[in-house]
Formats: structure tokens, sequence, C-alpha cells
């Protein structure tokens, strides 16, 4: 076997695991990129899987580095498969290539590729027997990637011990062996030449790593969420789950509600009565939480949703990605009322964003969505720790007197919210078009006025206060780059590695209503072009709609594959 | 309190929709009467209702309101108690609505038991969409989209109380408004229960159900004795589903059912509202800690 150096150039390296389902890619994963976080290295891990809980072949891509990277790319350095379906999988979707070191055993690695170069035969299963019982497999496998990467022994061991602790002494023993015996064969292998020296930073150490799953879930808390209501759908049902965990902690009432069409209504119900409630869903629950949303809007009932996109239309792909609810959101609901959308692109702006709903839901008695995809979800990376030092949630209720009117016409267009219980007055609310009082109407002219207030009015107020798009890239462009949500960082990485100096990024966090400076700022480049994932290119008609501005055919890049944008990907279409 | 205390009419004046002689007045009546005897104050109590002529209730009593969306009622009612336990939360509105677009919503909150109240006005038709057959009309009756010539309303009539029953509601009852007293009696037994509690209020249609009408409320129904005992299931499953005559009263109580609201452990140490918490800055501090390894 001819001994390879790879990545000693490069700034990171791609391990890809892949096999069935309840395989453990996820156990494997999740040590290592704690582990080599532990150790001082960038990790972003990434997951691609069918609808399925046993079988099929998903694959979990980890990638180290020595500074902050969070895409998925199709180079994979190391690709570690599990069983006979996995190398042909990833050479199917392009992601095997020359230079791909392949760590397995026999029996997951085809015969036509035995042969090749940079094959290194592992007999984990074998090893792990001679430990007792094939469950430790995993651990021998982590321990070999890890030692590759020369990751920090201790942390390994501290890992483990922590992980099997509840499952007692004997267990964590034979992990730690098995672990060991890890750490022996990837001496082995970076003898052969098989070693990847990525530079650490002693800070990453003490770093979290999150999911968009976590980071919105602990936005919620950040923004006062005490209730959720939602019924379960993939991918949002992560949020669910988190908050049900911690549940008691935070002190929020769960209602797993029979369908989306009561959730909706429950968040309303909640909000009215004064909690701070989310509830999460994906595109298809959305789809009956349409009537609920107009509810929200005409009751001005604060109300704030977590709409994690998938594919559609219907059921769609249960387990991929794309940015394909946009308009969905925009134009949910019969009639019409003003509402906000976030799509955060980090996780830094999924936990702000997040808490910044709440925040804004409460101020103006409006709806805010925010707008992830299973991607972001799903992806988990280190972020330093989230300052939480000068947070605070905004007061917006009343304590109400004799005199109170839900519906006020006030000067700034937002009526004081009372909730009922808290003074003396009463709160009436209704679906029905309402007087000041909150009362059912006819009057044609209080009508007219009631609509300017819940549209008008509040979309002026929200489009005020709506956060500008983030400018990078080169510093006075020629040519713009438009992505929103959950493409920042393929995007960042990509315009970097193009080495295109006449190009900027210009990245959405907040989708809807856009801020005011972005048609003088579309106005300025000579040449617009957006990345979306999806079909149509649903937010260049946003903006198309918002500021006149149009993103030609040509200059559009759109996937809806089901899969997230590669790096590469992105870097052909800037150097096309 | 004073029934007059819950009147909103001496305070606005309102052209209430309801048709001259429809039963709706007197419910609305033995309402306030109700609360009044309870000994609640407006403030304390919310009325959320759905869509239709019932539903409009909320508007002609002088409470704190929820007028929702047609059939929707018990979701937002269930998390108003859910968010402040402190309320006394009544859901009220037709059949159509509670049992037609709201059916999944009242099984579902039965089996959750939140403690509040659904009051249905049962007039076996949809009054305002104009005379539909609703979920309980019995077949045979003659709608718009059921013609006489074609032997009425087919299908089975939904019976809300054996429903009810089946689920272990923890309170179910019938009413017919032509006995107020009785009406109001059972109405503050059902706001007082702890739990789910579901009152069919018989209320005749004058405007569109022609069949059944007070004299036919009157003719077909009867008071459940002072002997029996609404804790025994199986014979208020029985009397539930009797054809005859039908009962009316308290058919079952499942005394020892707990809340929603005391199940979701919010409660627990902490009585207060959730409008009155704050974020646990420390608590969350330490959890963001605690998230320094892949899960
Ligand atoms: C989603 C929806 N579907 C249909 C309607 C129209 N609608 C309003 S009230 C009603 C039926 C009312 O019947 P019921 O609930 O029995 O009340 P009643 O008017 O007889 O008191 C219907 C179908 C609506 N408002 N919303
Ligand atoms: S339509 Fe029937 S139920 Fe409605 S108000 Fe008239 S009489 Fe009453």
């Amino acid at each position: 076997m001819r001994p390879v150096v790879l990545a000693r150039m490069r700034r990171d390296v791609s391990v890809v695991l892949a096999g069935a389902a309840g395989q453990g890619i996820e156990t494997v994963g999740g040590m290592l990129s704690t582990v080599l976080k532990d150790s001082g290295n960038n990790v972003f891990t990434t997951r691609e899987f069918m609808s399925r809980i046993r079988g099929g072949t998903n694959t979990l891509q980890v990638r180290v580095s020595s500074h902050r990277v969070a895409a998925y790319c199709l180079r994979t350095d190391i690709a570690v498969p599990l069983d006979r379906t996995a190398i042909p999988h990833l050479a199917k979707y392009s992601r095997l290539q020359e230079s791909t070191a392949i760590v397995g055993e026999a029996e997951a690695v085809p015969e036509e590729y035995q042969r090749r170069d940079r094959v290194h035969l592992v007999e984990f299963t074998q090893m792990a027997r001679e430990l007792g019982s094939k469950v430790y497999s995993n651990t021998i496998a982590a321990g070999v990637i890890l030692t590759l990467f020369n990751a920090d022994r201790d942390a390994g061991r501290a890992y483990l011990t922590e992980r099997f602790a509840a499952k007692g002494p004997e267990v964590v023993q034979k992990n730690l062996e098995a672990y060991e015996r890890g750490v022996m064969v990837g001496k082995r292998l970076t003898s052969e030449g098989l070693i990847f020296q990525i530079d650490r930073e002693e800070s990453v150490k003490e770093e979290l790593i999150l999911s968009g799953t976590d980071a919105v879930s602990l936005g919620a808390i950040a923004g006062g969420c005490n209730f959720v209501s939602s019924y379960p759908m993939s991918p949002s049902t992560g949020v669910l789950t988190f908050l049900a965990q911690r549940s008691q902690e935070f002190g929020i009432v769960v209602d797993q509600a029979e369908d989306e069409i009561a959730a909706i209504n429950k968040g309303i119900g909640a909000w009215y009565a004064g909690a701070r409630a989310i509830v999460t869903t994906s595109g298809g629950g959305f789809a009956l939480m349409n009537e609920g949303l107009s509810l929200a809007g005409m009751t001005e009932t604060p109300i704030v949703i977590h709409l994690a996109q998938r594919p559609g239309p219907a059921t769609g792909l249960p387990t991929r990605t794309e940015q394909g609810d946009l308009k969905h959101f925009l134009n949910a609901g019969h009639g019409e009322f003003a509402r906000a959308a976030f799509a955060p692109g980090t996780l830094h702006d999924a936990f702000h964003l997040t808490r910044r709903a709440f925040d804004l839901a409460d101020r103006y008695q409006v709806p805010v969505a925010i707008l992830t995809d299973q991607f972001l979800l799903d992806s988990s990376w280190n972020v330093p720790m989230i300052d939480l030092s000068d947070m605070s949630t905004e007061k917006h209720l009343v304590e109400t007197d004799d005199a109170y009117r839900r519906y006020r016409l006030t000067h700034d267009g937002v009526s004081p919210r009372g909730v009922p219980g808290h003074g003396a007055g009463l709160v009436v609310v209704d679906s029905d078009e309402h007087d000041e009082d909150g009362h059912i109407t006819e009057d044609l002219r209080v009508r007219s006025e009631m609509v300017r207030k819940r549209l008008h009015r509040k979309m002026e107020l929200l489009r005020r206060d709506s956060l500008p798009p983030e400018v990078s890239g080169a510093k006075k462009p020629d040519r713009l780059i438009i992505a929103w949500g959950s493409n920042y960082h393929v995007m960042r990485e990509a315009l970097e590695i193009s080495g295109r100096t006449d190009t900027g990024l210009l990245h959405f966090r907040q989708v809807y209503p856009l801020h005011e400076s972005v048609a003088g700022m579309l106005g300025d480049a000579d040449e617009v072009m957006i990345a979306e994932n999806n079909a149509t290119s649903q937010f260049a008609a946003v903006i198309h709609l918002e500021t006149g501005v149009r993103v030609p055919d040509s200059n559009r890049l759109l996937k809806y594959d089901g899969m997230p944008f590669s790096v590469e990907e992105v870097v052909g279409f800037l150097n096309r | 309190m004073e029934s007059k205390e819950f009147d909103i009419m001496d305070r606005v004046n309102y052209d209430i929709a309801w048709c001259p002689g429809c039963g709706n007045y007197q419910i609305r009546t033995v309402m306030m009467q109700a609360l009044a005897e309870l000994g609640l104050r407006p403030q304390e109590v919310v009325l959320v209702s759905g869509i239709g002529q019932a539903a409009k209730m909320p508007h002609y009593i002088r409470v704190n309101v929820f007028n929702g969306l047609h059939g929707r009622s018990l979701p937002p009612a269930a998390a108003i108690k859910a968010s402040n336990p402190h309320l006394t939360v009544i859901a009220e509105s037709g059949d159509g609505c509670m049992y037609g677009e709201g059916g999944n919503h009242l099984v579902h909150t039965i089996l959750r038991n939140p403690d509040i109240t659904a009051i249905v006005h049962d007039n076996m038709v949809y009054g305002l969409t104009k005379g539909q057959a609703s979920p309980t009309s019995r077949r045979g009756t003659p709608s718009p989209l059921h013609p006489a010539d074609r032997q009425g309303v087919t299908s089975e009539p939904l019976n809300p109380l054996a429903l009810a029953i089946s689920l272990n509601a923890s309170f179910v009852a019938r009413a017919f408004i032509g006995d107020q007293e009785q009406t109001k009696d059972i109405l503050k037994k059902a706001i007082r229960h702890r739990g789910f509690a579901l009152v069919d209020v018989f209320q005749p249609c004058v405007t569109y159900n022609k069949v059944n009408t007070f004299r036919w409320f009157k003719d077909n129904t009867y008071y459940l004795p002072d002997s029996y005992d609404p804790t025994d299931r199986v014979s208020a499953f029985q009397k539930a589903i009797e054809r005859e005559r039908l009962p009316l009263g308290v058919l079952y109580v499942s005394p020892d059912r707990p809340t929603f609201e005391e199940e979701s452990g919010v409660y627990d140490t902490d009585r207060r509202p959730l409008f009155q918490r704050e974020v646990d800055w420390k608590k969350l501090e330490a959890l963001i800690c605690s998230m320094k390894s892949a899960t």
C-alpha cells in the first residue's frame, strides 16, 4: 500500500460515515465531534438520511478544520463505510474522489474498491467480538479515526467514561478497551502515512456544540417561551422534544396537540392569557395552521411559529432539506394582515432570532415565523458560549382598568394588550370584524379602520424594525449574490474559495418585511445573483415585489433535490 | 355577585343577533345567574366560543371573551386554562361547531381533561348557515340538503353523551332550556366540577328546526331520579344510549381524574399564572454551559 499524506496543506478534512440507520453512525459521529472539539479542533457535523427507522443508507459528514466551517461539501477525505451500500451510495452522489481514503472492514468495501490505493481494511467487528460483543465496533472505529487526527486521548477516555457511566463500570471499562484497540490501529495507519494535522485553538475546547434544533430551542427559552403546543413532524419535532425535556426546569406547559389546527389555536389561546407560546411544525403541518394564522392576524394576538422546511409538495421528502415554504408562509392565511419572518443562517442567528421573534410578536401583536430547514436543524458545530448577560424580556402587557378596550385605536397603531385576570377591565377578542371593545360589528367604517391598523400600520412598524441584510465578501463589489437562511455558511466559504474579489454576499436573516436599505444596495450592483434551495426562486420573487429589482433567470442557482448546496457547487456557479 | 353584573346589555345597546323566541335567550339568562350564584367576578371568567348563532353568546355577557374560529373553541379554552389556572374558563358553542367541525378537538380535550366547561347548544341544526343538518340531527329530519322526499337525514345522529362517557369524560350532563332552574343547577355543577365538564343543552331553534320543538323536547325527555348514581359508568352508558326518551341531568362523573394543568407539573411549586413569570437566566446559562458535547 502506498503511503499518502493527505490534508497537510488543507484547511480542513472531511470524514464521512455511511451505513444503514441503526448501525451507530450517530454514536460514532457524536464521539468524533466531541473529542475533536475537546482537543481544540473546529468540527462541523451534518447528516443526510432516509425516511426509515432501520436500513437504507444514511451518511454523516464531520468536517474537522482549523477555522470555523459550517457547510456541506462533496469532498470526502476519509470514508468510513459501515455496510456494502455505503461506498456505492457515496460514489453515486459524487462524494467519493480518487483521493478519498477508505477505512472499513473488508465486508463493507465492495470488490472493485478493495484493489484501490488508500483502502485501509480494519476488522472492527472481529476485534469487537474478541472484546465480547460486536457492539464495541463503533467505539473501535471512533478510536481509529480520532487517532488519525492525533486527538487528545484523555478527552476520548473522559467522553466514554461519562457517556456510559449510567450503564455501569463494566460497560465503561469495555468501551475504554475498545477505544485503546482503535488507537492502536490508528497508530498503525498513521505510520502508513494516513495522518491529518489540523491547526488547533485552545479556546475551541471551551466552546459549545449545538445543533440548529438546540439553538432554536434555547432561543425560545431565552425569549420567555413557557408554552409549546405542536403535533410532531420532521424536521421540526426536535424543538418540541427539547422543550418538553426541559419543561419542568423552565416551567413550560407542553401540549402534544391532536393536530396542527389545535396546536396553533392553543398557542393563540395561551398568548391571549399572557403566556409566551411557540408552535413548531413543517410545511404540511403549517398548511393546517393557515386558518389559525388568520385568527392571530384578526385578533391581533401574538404567535411565534417555527416553520422547519422540508421538500414538498405534500409529504415530499420527509427527511430532506429545502427552502420551499417561504411563499407558503408569506401567502398563508385568508384575508390581509401584517406578519414577519426570520431565517437564521448561523447558530447565533437561530438563538437570537428565535428570542427576538417572541419580543417582536409581543411588541406588535402579530405572527412571527422562524423559517429553518432540515439542513440547519440537523447540523451541529462548535460555537462560543452564548452571552446572556445583557438579556432581558420585553414587557408589553398592561394592567387593565374599567374602561379598557382591547382594540383601542392609538396614535402608534398598537393597542395596549391586557390579559384576563390582570386588572379591572375585560379582554374581548374576536375573529369577526370587531369594534374597539372587541365586539362584533358590521360598521363598514370601523372595518376599514381596523384593516388599516392590522395591515398597513403594523407593516410600517415591522419594516421600520426589520433587520438589514449582512454584506460580506468584496469591499466594493460589482456583483452581489443573494442568499437567505441556512445558506449563509456555504456561501461564505464558497466565495472565499472562489477567490472572486468582484463579488459580495448579501445574506438575509430577516426575509419579510425587507429592510428599507435593500433596494439601494441592489440598485448599486452591476449584477445581482441569487442561490436558493427551491425550484422557483421564491426569495427572488419577494425581492422583486418589495424592491422592483429582478434577478435575471440566468443568475439563479437553484437546487431542489433535497440536499443542501455543497461548497463545490456554489464555487462552480461563482466561477462559471 | 348579582346576575346583572354579568349583563352587558344595560351598558351598551346591543342589537342581539338571535331570532325572537330562540332558546339562546334563556341560556343567556341562566348563564348569568349561574356565574353570579357561583360568586364569580366577570374579570375571572373567560368565555370562549367558536362560530355560529350560539357562539355569539360571549358577546352578550359581561366577561372576558375569546370568540375564535368555527369548531375551535376547545383548544384555546384549554390553553387559556393551562396558562392561568386561576381563571374560570367556559367554552360555549353550537352542536355543529362542537361536534361537527370540532369533533376531533372534543375527543382529545376529554382525554386530556383540562379544568374547563363545555356548554353545547344542541338544537340539532345549523342555525347561522340556515338550516342544514347538524351531527345531532335525527334520522329522517328534512333539511335543505336532505329533502323530505329522499327520507331526510340518513346518517346516525351523534350521541355526545355516550361518546363522552366512553372516553371516561370527567363530567357529562344534559339539560333542556325549557326548564331554567334545572339547567342553571346543572351548569353550576359543571362549572364547579374540577376537570372537563360537558353539558349538552337542548335548545330549540324556532326558525330552522320545525321537528324538535319545545313541545318535542318536553315530550321526549325525562329527569334522572335523585337516587341515580352518576359515578357508575356502566349504568351511565346505558342511560346515555336510551332512545325512547332522553335522560336529563348529570349522567356521569369521574371524580378523581387529575386535570391537564395539574399533570403539566408547571404549577406544582409555583401557583403564579404564566404571564407573571420571568426567564430564569441562571438556569438557562447552566443549561447552555452543559452543552459542550454533541448529544
Ligand atoms: C371553517 C368554517 N366553516 C364553515 C363556516 C360557516 N359556519 C358558520 S356557523 C356554522 C354552523 C353553525 O351551527 P351550530 O354550530 O350548530 O350553531 P348554531 O348557529 O346552530 O347556533 C357554519 C357551518 C365557518 N364560519 N367556518
Ligand atoms: S336560527 Fe335558530 S338557533 Fe339561531 S337564533 Fe334563530 S332560532 Fe336561535
